[in-house]
């Protein structure tokens, strides 16, 4: 898969070969970063905002999805406000060689809602793993977590696990446009 | 907090592929065998409760520009001051408090690294406290849009 750096998103030949305005794209994902207006016609909405026609809106919304600058559109759910009040993110020190191979495998673990991984920070932090659970109790989650490490033999690595207790702010990213 | 029937079907359906044509809510309506007011009013009302965030994008961070987790371990009697200060920096999207030395933990969002880095510095200055910078590596899994399990909810 080609590589684009986020200026390539703003080219118009990447939307289409017809000439889209590229700041008209630039203030469309500014406005795409808000969210999409509640009204009848959106996309005609953003396109009055934007100097885009509707059509063109459509079309660089289509184009950024399959792209994958766009990865998911539809409803944003605030966890935390339904009742996932359990949040742990789990921390393990993982052999280098291993990591690769062991981040694959909780990536397909159900109840694994995030995995990835990060350096170390020595001395301060060895942990180079990290997956989040996203839970309703806290038993739940435990209970979890000794299935993942009785499943994955993981009981010789070191781990810590952090539950959240509260959230601060919890918005998308806003990479192009003002706070 | 308990949802309806409609409300459920609605974050069932629409975490993803929200339809794009001329009148997305519309279509959404005839899949849920509601009216588009309906589905609008539904819509907002989920977004004043605060259970839905949004209606739109989720980009993709690598992509769309440059993005980092930090954290901070910040004195327990000062958390939430700490906090503040953290959410008035530029481009801080997520902001928790969990369970650890390094009890405050962060994702700042930036046009590019540069910049990035750049307000990360401003930020430990101001604060003074130990900081961890943990840029991603590699994302194995890295998508929230999972289904919800409304049994274990109710």
């Amino acid at each position: 898969m080609s590589r684009f750096s986020s200026a390539d998103y703003l080219r118009p030949e990447s939307i289409d070969p017809s000439a889209i305005s590229a700041w008209g794209l630039l203030r469309l994902r500014q406005q795409l970063e808000q969210g999409l207006p509640l009204s009848p016609r959106p996309y005609q909405a953003l396109a009055e905002r934007t100097g885009l026609s509707e059509q063109e809106v459509m079309s660089a919304i289509t184009q950024w999805q399959k792209q994958g600058l766009i990865k998911r559109f539809g409803l944003v759910v605030k966890h935390r406000t339904l009742g996932y009040t359990a949040n742990a993110m789990v921390v393990w020190d993982i052999p280098d060689e291993q990591v690769q191979t062991l981040g694959k495998a909780m990536a397909g673990v159900p109840f694994i809602t995030l995995c990835y991984q990060r350096p170390r920070r020595l001395p301060d932090w060895p942990y180079n793993l990290f997956c989040m659970i996203h839970g309703t109790n806290r038993e739940r989650v435990l209970a979890q977590l000794d299935s993942l490490i009785a499943e994955h033999n993981l009981q010789h690595i070191h781990h810590s696990v952090l539950f959240s207790n509260k959230a601060y702010r919890q918005r998308g990213g806003r990479y192009v446009s003002h706070d | 907090m308990r949802l309806d029937h409609t409300d459920q079907q609605l974050i069932n359906h629409y975490q993803r592929h929200l339809p794009v044509c001329e009148r997305p809510y519309l279509e959404m309506s005839r899949q849920l065998g509601i009216s588009e007011q309906e589905v609008i009013e539904r819509l907002q009302s989920l977004q004043s409760r605060d259970v839905v965030g949004r209606v739109g994008p989720v980009f993709e961070h690598s992509k769309a520009g440059a993005s980092l987790l930090a954290a901070v371990a910040a004195p327990e009697e000062q958390m939430d001051l700490v906090a503040a200060r953290i959410n008035r920096a530029p481009g801080v999207n997520h902001n928790y408090a969990r369970e650890h030395t390094y009890n405050l933990w962060f994702v700042m969002t930036a046009p590019d690294n540069e910049l990035l880095e750049e307000h990360l510095d401003e930020l430990e200055q101001e604060l003074k406290l130990p900081m961890l910078r943990l840029p991603m590596v590699e994302g194995y899994h890295i998508d929230l849009g999972f289904d919800i399990d409304w049994g274990a909810l109710s």
